[in-house]
């Protein structure tokens, strides 16, 4: 064999080298290696800020080596408006679960996502509140089980599961609306390609892109690793169908191509 | 001469932090308050700052805290039913030790209540009003001049100690209109924000503003640092007017709107001739209790006016040696008229010739 060995899956420089808290089979670890790639990707480690929610993620400073603000529950998008504004040569994302970003902070994400706040943000969908303890969402899906829907999450009087990305794509202010998942390696690369462009519509379009990431909670569900990313397979997904549901380029590209 | 200007309270304290470098305003309307966002929204925008009418009180204060965790002077305001939905970010502010200024144009509640001049959010304001026993500086101006002189040292204070200031005004401070003679900002050494979250860029280390601290004993150590801090602003922070204290046998005491009043009928007693004097304090928290504790022999008794059913009095209770009388006089939040002077020198009246 000639050649010199060229290296093609190192650590991001955006990431500690250190061991995550999360639970076995958790995928929190996954999703903030994409998006240590997409800051690394962009060459903007030293000029990001993010900023950590309430849930399994608050620890973000722990594993990002970047600056980091922490916010109340669900107002993280308004904590980076906030960031923003005060520093716009900045890169600001932030990174919520279901409950804070679906629940809580359903005003905050709406109206940041309005106003086209140049930021990023991180949904993470595991259908289920995690530090908590696997309590319902609102993005837990019908019929399924938590330690407050003991009976199934009855859609009669507990609501629909929602659809957040598409929802946000919905919102003139929103450069990039998406969802992935993180439950095959072959997922994974969509995803972290994905990520990227969620980061892209701010690095370069000064836009709001947001990004959806189904992702496992084996430990409140009940499951295996395996088994947890089949379910992801087998019941997220259908429910919370992948795909890009704005770009704003594209879409200005299909109007003329229609035009 | 000076420039002399007409204007309103809220007005003022807009102009005063301006002056003081408030680049960055969020907030909700609500009346009495909302001079302020529109003031805001019309003159930010010339100085290069940022105006954002928010979707909620929520969302601005946390939009508030996210410009200061960058080190940034930024200000929110809102009057008492937008000032409880805050209540969630100043306790988190106060927990991840960020300066910002928090107006309250205080209207009467509890609830919607109503629209007129009240005190009884003081509780609120000076005990801390959301969660984890955390405490704000609060500056009770009296006048026009002070809406606008007090903003700047809200910032400056804010600044010093990490902690969110607070100016309670209320809807008549905010509404009345008087002279102002506008100043530059007074020079003022203060420490330099090197905790500030900017983007690492070159620095060897991140920086977090945060206020989970999960660690064994970590909280403690971060409650006992905050406890210090209040500690600190009692020693060397108190503000307060004292007036005609010398030889006075009874001491009346009130602050914001209730002050200029009581200062009227203290007027009309001295006429009258009884030795009355008077402690206004300017800062509710810290709270002037050495002046309390070290009121002139002569001094029998202390009469308390406010616009509530009595919140300020416990502290003057409190502060007040046992030896000597401590009295209230008060209106509830939506009495919907201000206490005439007449009425404050009848109460001064009947307690100056009474027996403690």
């Amino acid at each position: 064999m000639t050649g010199s060995l060229v290296s093609v899956f190192n650590h991001p420089n955006s990431l500690k080298d250190v061991v995550t808290h999360f639970c076995p089979g958790c995928q929190h670890g996954t999703i903030h290696r994409l998006v240590g790639d997409a800051l690394d990707h962009f060459q903007v480690q030293d000029q990001t800020i993010g900023v950590a929610s309430v849930g399994c993620s608050v620890f973000l400073y722990e594993y990002f080596d970047i600056d980091v603000v922490e916010a109340p529950h669900g107002r993280a998008p308004a904590v980076a408006t906030g960031v923003k504004r005060a520093r716009p040569d900045r890169i600001v994302f932030t990174y919520q679960g279901d409950g804070d970003l679906a629940a809580i902070g359903t005003s905050e994400i709406i109206h940041a996502a309005n106003r086209g706040e140049a930021i990023t943000v991180v949904f993470v969908n595991n259908t289920t509140y995690g530090m908590t303890g696997g309590q319902m969402a609102p993005t837990t899906l019908a019929g399924q089980r938590t330690s407050t829907s003991p009976r199934g999450r009855d859609v009669s009087s507990d609501g629909y599961p929602i659809r957040m990305a598409e929802l946000i794509a919905q919102l003139e202010g929103v450069s990039f609306s998406a969802r992935v998942a993180v439950n095959s390696p072959k997922n994974v690369i969509s995803a972290g390609r994905v990520v990227r462009q969620a980061f892209e519509a701010q690095v370069k379009e000064g836009g709001f892109g947001f990004v959806e990431v189904l992702s496992a909670c084996p430990t409140n569900w009940g499951m295996g690793a395996l088994e947890a990313n089949d379910r992801i397979g087998e019941e997220m997904i259908p429910y919370f169908p992948l795909g890009i549901f704005k770009e704003a380029g594209r879409r200005q590209g299909d109007a003329s191509a229609q035009g | 001469m000076k420039k002399r200007l007409f204007v309103k309270g809220n007005e003022a304290v807009a102009m005063g932090a301006l002056e003081a470098g408030c680049r960055y305003y969020f907030g909700y309307p609500i009346t009495p308050q909302s001079d302020i966002p529109e003031f805001m929204s019309r003159e930010l925008p010339e100085v290069g700052g940022q105006f954002i009418q928010a979707e909620s009180e929520i969302a601005s204060i946390n939009m508030l805290l996210g410009a200061s965790a960058c080190g940034a002077r930024a200000m929110t305001s809102s009057s008492s039913p937008g000032i409880s939905l805050k209540q969630e970010g100043l306790s988190y502010m106060a927990g991840s030790e960020l300066p910002g200024l928090v107006v309250n144009i205080a209207r009467s509640g509890p609830g919607l209540g109503g629209i007129d001049a009240s005190q009884a959010d003081y509780f609120q304001a000076v005990k801390s009003g959301g969660h984890g026993g955390y405490r704000l500086i609060v500056l009770a101006p009296h006048s026009v001049q002070e809406m606008y002189d007090y903003a700047m040292l809200a910032f400056d204070l804010s600044d010093r100690y990490r902690i969110p200031a607070m100016i309670l005004g209320d809807s008549v401070i905010g509404q009345m209109k008087e002279a102002l003679i506008p100043h530059p900002r007074p020079q003022v050494d203060l420490p330099a924000k090197d905790w500030a979250v900017t983007g690492k860029g070159g620095r060897d280390h991140q920086k977090i503003v945060k206020s989970l601290y999960l660690g064994d004993g970590e909280l403690e150590k971060h409650n006992w640092r905050l406890y210090e801090k209040y500690q600190q602003m009692q020693r060397d922070e108190v503000r307060f007017e004292a007036v005609a204290l010398e030889d006075a046998e009874l001491v009346v005491t009130a602050f914001g709107v209730t002050a200029r009043i009581a200062k009227t009928a203290l007027r009309m007693a001295r006429e009258a001739g009884m030795k009355v004097g008077m402690i206004r304090p300017i800062t509710l928290f810290p709270f002037p209790c050495q002046a309390f504790a070290d009121l002139p022999e002569t001094v029998r008794k202390v009469l308390c006016f406010e616009l509530s059913t009595g919140q300020m009095v416990e502290d003057v209770r409190l502060h007040t040696p046992c030896d000597r009388a401590v009295e209230f006089y008060g209106r509830p939040p939506g009495a919907g008229s201000l206490p005439p002077p007449e009425e404050l020198f009848e109460q001064i009246s009947r307690h100056y010739g009474r027996k403690a």
